[in-house]
């Protein structure tokens, strides 16, 4: 298992959150025998050049076949391997949607589906390659688990607790090169168990992915001018964490999900249906992108274009609080 | 001689197939209203009755044995032939048969995955089973397990599916000799002739391009197919069985309306006589 040292933590950070699936790689054959790692033409992509030439019988280039690389994947999965694969996030959800549903939904095959690039993060390259749906996408597949993980630290979390983890998950990799450091220590990290990153009594922000990050600097910066605002770190999407968010809408005044997705479908929509089953609940600002393609830009351009930048998202939680208030 | 071409084992395969059909009959006519997919699942039955009478290695009692054949239905919609080859190879009763497409059975129209009753994968969204055959195809190559190989049967119209390209490609890239394709050519998809619809004439001579070796065989003809099943070469085997849609029903041969329709009693009825079994 890998070690939270500062020069890791700043060496993940500085891979940003591809190159992190690829160094942890390096340990899974360790924690499970039966890996095997399939990638659609993204090996170097993905940091696995290491992991190619140290494990080259575990590691299978398929090409730019994604949808063929899902269902080989499902097939050794049921031959007992434990199979991880990877692709552009876009690739994995939307091309893939069909292999997925079936082999990894309905078979309930457990390949762990690793979306690179996910939201902004390779935004130069437009909007085939900025994925805004793939947390719609797969959560809405009976079966699924969702993870997007808040920093690279958590991406190693989230790898090698995939690596035993036996049912399908999609594992949601984004964010910018350096990538913001939430974790700077180790922690514990389950599947489906979310995080309370900081108190704060009025406002509770859940959040998941890169964002989690403006997130904190978010709530500082409201705490300046009197709030009190929570931070919560839903790095798993699906299953849900009802506990903690039942704890949310009996104590905070206003509830806030942030995502580097969508406003349609994501983590906003998740706890939208959640808490609408109870009354007298906390109203709701979901914060995340609007409902159209954004031009190419780069990470922090595109974070900015979007409102997903600290000030942004203070402003925004400020601006509804105050007709809540 | 090969031994599996010799006079009692084709007697054998022949029987099957006859029960298989008028099985096949007996479970479309039963989902009544429903209907049921009576023309692919027809055209397949002596590749089914061939490899669970014959070629393939499986074992009812021991169904997730290491060491048995894998056999994928790509196209979901011959699940009856499917099901119709299991009770012959004893995965399913007669019982459990007549249960097809009920709201309760586990013989769903398309197959759902069941690995005790030999389904080993499910189907029904086309184009999808190669992919899953050539992932198996090397988990048992990784496993050193040479004795297992990997059956899984295609329509020529599913053969329109991008993916299954991604998979012959991949195959043949990955020198998967232990696996087997087989596509059941009845030449009519869903609207109409496969030739009308999207022409994929030159079946064998594509797969020959990705890097297969293609055998083209009568799809009805025991003794073909039985030949065509021998032993592994050195690339992924690709059969391309040339059958009828509807295969041994006058009315549903070569009928595109019979891709998926009911059956009334009268009509089974009539069948029934004609043939000489017993219902």
């Amino acid at each position: 298992m890998t070690t939270f040292t500062r020069a890791n933590v700043r060496t993940w950070s500085m891979l940003g959150s591809a190159g992190t699936f690829g160094l942890t790689a390096m340990g899974l054959p360790d924690i499970n025998p039966e890996t095997l790692i399939l990638t659609a033409d993204l090996r170097n992509f993905s940091g696995l050049d290491r992991f190619a030439s140290a494990h080259p019988q575990r590691l299978i280039n398929v090409g730019i076949a994604e949808q063929n690389m899902v269902g080989m994947a499902a097939g050794l999965c049921n031959e007992g391997f434990s199979v991880f694969a990877t692709t552009y996030a876009t690739f994995a959800a939307a091309r893939s949607a069909d292999p997925v549903r079936v082999n990894m939904g309905y078979m309930g095959l457990g390949v762990k589906l690793v979306g690179l690039g996910a939201g902004f993060s390779v935004g130069v390259l437009g909007p085939t390659h900025i994925s805004l749906e793939d947390i719609a996408f797969m959560r809405a597949i009976p079966n699924m688990t969702v993870i997007s993980p808040a920093d690279c630290g958590e991406t190693v979390k989230a790898v090698e607790a995939l690596a035993t983890y036996p049912g399908p998950a999609y594992l949601r990799l984004g964010g910018g090169v350096p990538h913001p450091v939430v974790y700077a220590g180790d922690y514990e990290f389950r599947i489906g168990r979310a995080i309370r990153l900081r108190q704060g009594q009025d406002i509770t922000i859940v959040a998941t992915g890169p964002v989690v990050y403006e997130s904190l600097e978010a709530a500082k910066l409201l705490e300046a001018q009197g709030l009190r605002v929570g931070v919560i770190n839903m790095h798993t999407i699906k299953p849900l964490d009802t506990d903690i968010l039942q704890g949310v809408y009996a104590s905070a005044r206003l509830v806030v999900t942030v995502e580097e997705h969508s406003i349609i479908g994501g983590l906003g929509g998740a706890v939208a249906e959640h808490k609408s089953q109870f009354p007298g609940t906390p109203p709701q600002l979901i914060i995340g992108v609007q409902d159209y393609f954004p031009h190419a830009g780069d990470y922090r351009h595109l974070l900015t274009e979007t409102g997903l930048t600290a000030p942004q998202i203070a402003r925004a939680i400020q601006s509804r609080w105050s007709a809540v208030a | 001689m090969k031994p599996s071409l010799c006079l009692e084992n084709l007697q054998t395969c022949e029987l099957v197939a006859q029960d298989m059909r008028q099985d096949i009959l007996r479970m479309g006519l039963q989902t009544g209203l429903n209907g049921a997919h009576f023309g692919g699942g027809l055209s397949l039955v002596e590749i089914m009755a061939v490899l669970y009478k014959s070629v393939m290695r499986v074992n009812p009692a021991a169904p997730r044995w290491p060491e048995r054949d894998r056999f994928i239905l790509s196209k979901g919609h011959g699940a009856m032939a499917y099901y119709a080859a299991l009770k012959q190879a004893g995965f399913v009763t007669d019982e459990e048969l007549m249960t097809f497409k009920s709201n309760q059975t586990f013989l769903y129209g398309h197959p759902s995955m069941n690995p005790d009753k030999g389904i080993e994968f499910s189907s029904g969204s086309l184009g999808l089973g190669l992919a899953l055959g050539v992932g198996t195809a090397i988990g048992l190559r990784k496993r050193g397990n040479n004795q297992s190989r990997v059956f899984v049967l295609m329509g020529d119209g599913e053969c329109g599916e991008g993916s299954v390209w991604e998979s012959a490609a991949s195959a043949a890239h990955f020198g998967l000799t232990n696996l087997v394709a087989i596509i059941d050519k009845n030449g009519l998809q869903y609207d109409g002739p496969t030739r009308d619809v999207l022409n994929m004439d030159g079946m064998a001579e594509k797969w020959e391009s990705f890097g297969w070796q293609a055998r083209t065989v009568d799809g009805h003809n025991l003794a073909e197919l039985l030949d065509a099943f021998e032993g592994p070469g050195n690339q992924p085997t690709v059969i391309v069985a040339n059958t009828v849609k509807g295969k041994g029903v006058s009315f549903m041969e070569n009928n595109p309306a019979w891709h998926h329709n009911r059956l009334t009693q009268a009509q089974f009825d009539e069948l029934t006589a004609a043939r000489g079994v017993n219902s």
